[in-house]
């Protein structure tokens, strides 16, 4: 059967048609469109005319680079988190379990992620507020004399979002580590290793797609993410999600806030493609 | 443990203790959530006040219950009708995308599957306001042209259904593309051979084998529907889903009831993931 009978393309039209539509119309045209208006300036009443305005607010405005500064780096602190403290999880459900515990501990983890993120929030408001379980432990025990506020700042909205991430590093990790054979390990302490020279020369080179491709999915969600820093981090929280979020809804200034969104999308496709080149891994691979 | 390389008791305790650490701090917030549903107190907080089931139940303010509370209900309803029709559209593009991918071969397939890809790496956020934009442009551009006012595409439940399919349909395509590859096609040729149509082999032969990944399928973008709140903050209407109607009544002052909706979440998103992983297991090839 040749590919150029009629048929057959008749066949590849039919499943090509709705992929180009939903490509065209949902992804690619938006993002065009959005560009282009962040490329405008309002001269008067429905008259629009190009300028680079919205840009140079950004860059002229210090609360603007400030907040997106800071969303960067925080998101960046964020992911050496979760990867810091996934990785011996990964490695202990993947080289310390055997069998069906392996299975039952590694669904474990994946349970509380089954749950919606704005749940999960609303359980750390709840553990962390003034009135919260955690200050009223410490008052209990007798190590505070009053109650603490442990919501509002920096630090409760990092706890937040390392947990929320936690589910895109510990399952990418532990496949990686899972597919690790054994007798690697074994030869790297016959050689004369030491648990740390073998978890450097043959564990993490190992796992180096796994850490790759957890780090770029919880750079991204992190960076992109508006409900934790929200309301973890009250009215200070300074993300940048929130300022395209005023600019879109509350503000009403599309065109400001379409500059924003095309600086976003900027800043996380280049981590990721930073991430990418770094450790030679290719994007359709890293993806599914 | 592998067996050949031996490990000091401290380490393995410490090791194993830092496991449950990890563990205790998963569970943390969500059984924290799940308790305070049923404190007998108008805050989700300590002192413990007894238990109650009225922040189910109950039918008088201040102690509304979940299911008397109208406007969480409807909420509810809102949030059904969103997520079912996302997973029709989803399934039926992903089953489309999975034979385009596994099957065809045509210039330009790796470009366009790179491009299939990009809904996983832009943000829910910029997602939602794209598609806000340029939706509002087309309904601007009617209005302005020919009159037409075509209120689906300002804000409303038409776009959130269209915005959650925007990338939801990516990860389908990624599960119903990932058991098609493992379909032998010598099963499809012996229907040809037997005289069935092609279109009657698909229908009796590959599509009941691609059944638990798009049950699975179905499942997770019910789910991601349903508790979706980044693309859907932005092109929410007048009709607002649960997620957004617990988002401004957190913002308000929480109450228990909150906790109670969180506790059903919790039940019903649990019972979703086991059937999840059953099927998973019952699919014999995966």
């Amino acid at each position: 059967m040749s590919l150029r009978t009629p048929k057959l393309r008749l066949g590849l039209l039919l499943l090509l048609t709705p992929m180009l539509l939903w490509l065209l119309l949902l992804i690619i045209l938006p993002h065009v469109n959005m560009a282009i208006i962040s490329l405008s300036e309002r001269v008067s009443a429905g008259e629009y005319a190009f300028s680079l305005s919205n840009y140079a607010e950004f860059f002229t405005e210090s609360l603007y680079w400030n907040t997106f500064l800071r969303t960067a780096t925080m998101s960046i602190l964020v992911t050496f988190l979760t990867l810091i403290i996934a990785f011996p999880v990964s490695y202990y459900i993947a080289k310390m379990l055997r069998g069906r515990t392996k299975g039952l501990v590694f669904a474990l983890c994946l349970i509380p992620f089954w749950v919606s993120e704005l749940v999960r929030t609303y359980g750390w408001m709840i553990l962390l507020r003034e009135t919260g379980v955690v200050s009223s432990s410490l008052q209990w025990l007798g190590l505070t004399d009053g109650p603490i506020e442990f919501l509002y700042n920096d630090a409760a909205i990092i706890v937040g979002l390392v947990y929320t991430s936690m589910l895109f590093m510990v399952v990418p990790l532990t496949t990686t580590l899972d597919s690790l054979d054994d007798s690697y390990i074994e030869a790297g302490y016959d050689l004369g290793g030491n648990g740390f020279t073998v978890m450097r020369e043959v564990v993490i080179p190992h796992a180096m797609p796994g850490i790759v491709s957890g780090c770029i999915v919880v750079f991204m969600l992190t960076l992109g993410n508006y409900l934790t820093p929200a309301l973890l981090g009250g009215k200070d929280s300074l993300w940048f999600t929130e300022q395209i979020f005023t600019q879109f809804i509350t503000r009403f200034n599309w065109e400001q806030g379409s500059a924003f969104g095309i600086l976003l999308l900027f800043l996380s496709s280049f981590i990721v493609w930073l991430g990418l080149k770094l450790s030679r891994q290719s994007f359709t691979r890293v993806m599914s | 443990m592998i067996p050949s390389i031996p490990h000091s008791r401290l380490f393995r305790t410490t090791y194993a203790s830092y496991v449950v650490l990890f563990f205790l701090y998963l569970a943390a917030p969500l059984i924290v959530v799940g308790t305070f549903a049923f404190n007998d107190s108008l805050f989700p907080s300590l002192p413990w006040k007894g238990a109650t089931l009225d922040w189910f139940f109950g039918s008088e303010q201040p102690k509304l219950g979940l299911f008397q509370d109208d406007p969480i209900l409807k909420s509810i309803l809102v949030s059904f009708f969103i997520a079912s029709c996302t997973t029709v559209l989803s399934l039926l593009l992903a089953t489309c995308n999975a034979f385009l991918f596994e099957r065809e071969q045509f210039p330009g397939k790796n470009l366009l599957y790179i491009l299939m890809l990009m809904p996983l790496v832009i943000p829910g956020v910029i997602l939602g306001v794209s598609i806000l934009v340029f939706s509002s442009s087309i309904a601007n551009w009617f209005e302005m042209n020919f009159g037409w006012e075509l209120d689906f595409l300002y804000p409303s439940t038409t776009l959130v259904i269209l915005g959650q399919f925007a990338f939801i349909s990516t990860i389908c395509t990624l599960i119903v593309s990932a058991r098609l590859r493992k379909f032998d096609l010598s099963l499809e040729e012996a229907a040809l051979n037997l005289g069935a149509t092609k279109w009657g082999a698909i229908w009796t032969i590959t599509l009941p084998f691609l059944k638990p990944a798009l049950i699975g399928a179905g499942i997770v973008s019910f789910l991601m529907s349903f508790e979706n709140f980044n693309t859907t903050l932005m092109l929410v209407g007048s009709d607002a889903p649960l997620t957004i109607a617990m988002f401004d009544r957190l913002r308000e002052g929480a109450t228990p009831v909150l906790n109670a909706i969180s506790l059903m979440l919790m039940v019903a998103s649990s019972i979703l993931a086991i059937i999840s992983l059953l099927m998973d297991k019952k699919s014999p090839t995966t």
